[in-house]
């Protein structure tokens, strides 16, 4: 994965980091902000007032045209057909294992013209399967380079963008978004995210971005917001037990195993690859499941270390960290479906260390409305 | 900046010497590379260590680092509040938070680390 830096693709907002000494590390092919003051500080600014994160390595493709709808309920596993123009729905593309190529979020923009949002390192993957599903009577595009992607996250994310903004933003649901300008360039403002907290991500053209990235980290300063890299995004996502794709899910791991039957519709109308594995496990479960945990003994569990019951090996850490709002040692981990109840205790293999560890509801962290 | 009254490792460990004693840490530099560190692994005393084996391991939230010995000898006394603070690390890595004593089985061993000059360069040489 590691690239030699000069190969690197940056973001429109690279020289902002820069100034601002961030710490840059290789992610997904990208020279990406991984903190600025310092990851724990930056999680605490994004669960008690705001943080302010560059994710404009994310993918966007468009698809227009009459038919889009027809070849998004044959693409995605969540029912596109539900979404009204302005919303927004987690959804995956599934494939014929039942397992995602990717996790995406899909934006109705018109009657007829979608935005979806893929993972970075995803997106030539994400495009060469969705055209080799083969799109008909409507137009998909790569348009990732003519968008940057601010993410505006936390209890003050809403009074700190609302005076930069045209558009009314108690008026902007969950999962909804609103078109306007943000600091005086044309942005698309959608209430979603990554982190558990409310708050925004904030479409606008890269010429746009540097402008944009300052004015709200001006209107920010005295409440509070802070810069905020990949690597507090990281701990805060995994405190919502948000998955990470290429961690907790991949080509191997169904949906259903995932945790996320939720996006899977097997409403009329919605034919999409691996829909008998994941309806059959739908109604009979899977044999194993992604679950959360607790550390119970000293000791930070880490992705790919091997979870325990007795002398068997029956699993792996998908997600490990230090959780900086909870101050506990948190994961997530497949275990055989039978053995993952809420309680169940085993072992994680730190380093050749035993240590134990029990399983926990999730979310760790939910926000209080 | 690095304290000229000690010795440092290619690992960025300091080594603080008294006789045959030796005092270990790991550097400004270490502590910056790693971010915030939230978990610390120290030896027992009485263990025996050799130049180079590793003797703990310290974690930010997003990294997992080795400690190795910077010398040979026997650990006569740990940091023992370090694991329950061990944000010390990134406060004052050369300073309070320092991790393991050693008496040393050979003093004259410690005329193989680099000097807090010598040091200063390899740092400036890694920030390149």
């Amino acid at each position: 994965m590691d690239t030699a830096p000069g190969t690197l693709r940056k973001t429109p907002l690279n020289a902002v980091h820069r100034e601002l000494s961030a710490k840059m590390v290789a992610f997904g092919g990208w020279d990406m902000p991984v903190e600025y003051s310092g990851l724990i500080s930056e999680h605490m600014a994004v669960r008690q007032a705001a943080g302010l994160f560059d994710v404009s390595h994310m993918g966007e493709f468009t698809l227009e045209g009459p038919g889009a709808l027809s070849f998004l309920q044959r693409v995605t596993c969540n029912d596109a057909a539900k979404l009204t123009v302005g919303q927004a729905q987690y959804t995956a593309l599934p494939l014929p294992n039942g397992a995602p190529a990717d996790d995406v979020i899909l934006y109705r923009k018109g009657e007829s013209s979608y935005l979806m949002v893929v993972n970075a390192s995803n997106t030539e993957k994400d495009l060469a399967w969705l055209r080799s599903q083969e799109p008909r009577d409507c137009e998909l595009a790569d348009r990732s380079d003519a968008y940057a992607l601010l993410a505006l996250q936390g209890p003050r994310a809403q009074e700190i963008l609302q005076g930069l903004t045209s558009i009314d933003l108690p008026q902007v649901r969950y999962y909804h978004f609103a078109e306007g300008t943000v600091a005086g360039a044309p942005a698309t403002v959608a209430r979603t995210g990554y982190t558990g907290e409310d708050g925004f991500e904030i479409f606008v053209g890269p010429d746009a971005a540097a402008d944009v990235w300052r004015a709200i980290s001006a209107a920010g300063a005295e409440r509070g917001l802070k810069p905020a890299g990949l690597g507090a995004r990281d701990t805060l996502r995994l405190e919502a037990k948000m998955c990470l794709y290429g961690n907790d899910m991949d080509e191997t791991t169904t949906l259903i195993e995932a945790g996320l039957g939720w996006i899977v519709s097997l409403a009329d109308g919605k034919d999409f690859p691996g829909r008998p594995v994941l309806e059959s496990q739908k109604q009979a479960g899977a044999s194993r499941k992604l679950v959360g945990f607790e550390m119970v003994g000293r000791g930070i569990a880490r992705h790919g270390y091997p979870a325990l019951m007795g002398e068997q090996a029956v699993g792996a850490v998908t997600s490990g960290t230090y959780a900086p709002y909870l101050q506990k040692n948190i994961g997530l981990v497949y275990l055989p479906a039978v053995r993952s109840a809420v309680g169940t205790e085993f072992d994680v293999d730190i380093r050749g260390r035993r240590v134990p560890a029990r399983v926990v509801p999730t979310p760790f962290y939910k926000r209080a409305k | 900046m690095y304290p000229d009254d000690r010795r440092y490792t290619k690992d960025h460990e300091w080594v603080q010497l008294a006789g045959d004693r030796a005092t270990v840490g790991i550097t400004d530099y270490a502590q910056k590379q790693l971010g915030d560190v939230v978990y610390v692994e120290l030896p027992e005393v009485g263990r025996a260590l050799k130049a180079h084996e590793p003797f703990g391991t310290v974690e930010s939230v997003k990294a997992v680092s080795e400690l190795f010995s910077p010398l040979t000898g026997e650990v006569v006394e740990v940091n023992a509040g370090l694991p329950g603070a061990p944000e010390g690390i990134n406060a004052d890595p050369h300073g309070g938070a320092w991790m393991i004593r050693l008496k040393l089985a050979d003093p004259a061993e410690a005329e193989g680390l680099m000097d807090a000059a010598a040091y200063t360069a390899l740092v400036a040489a890694e920030e390149k």
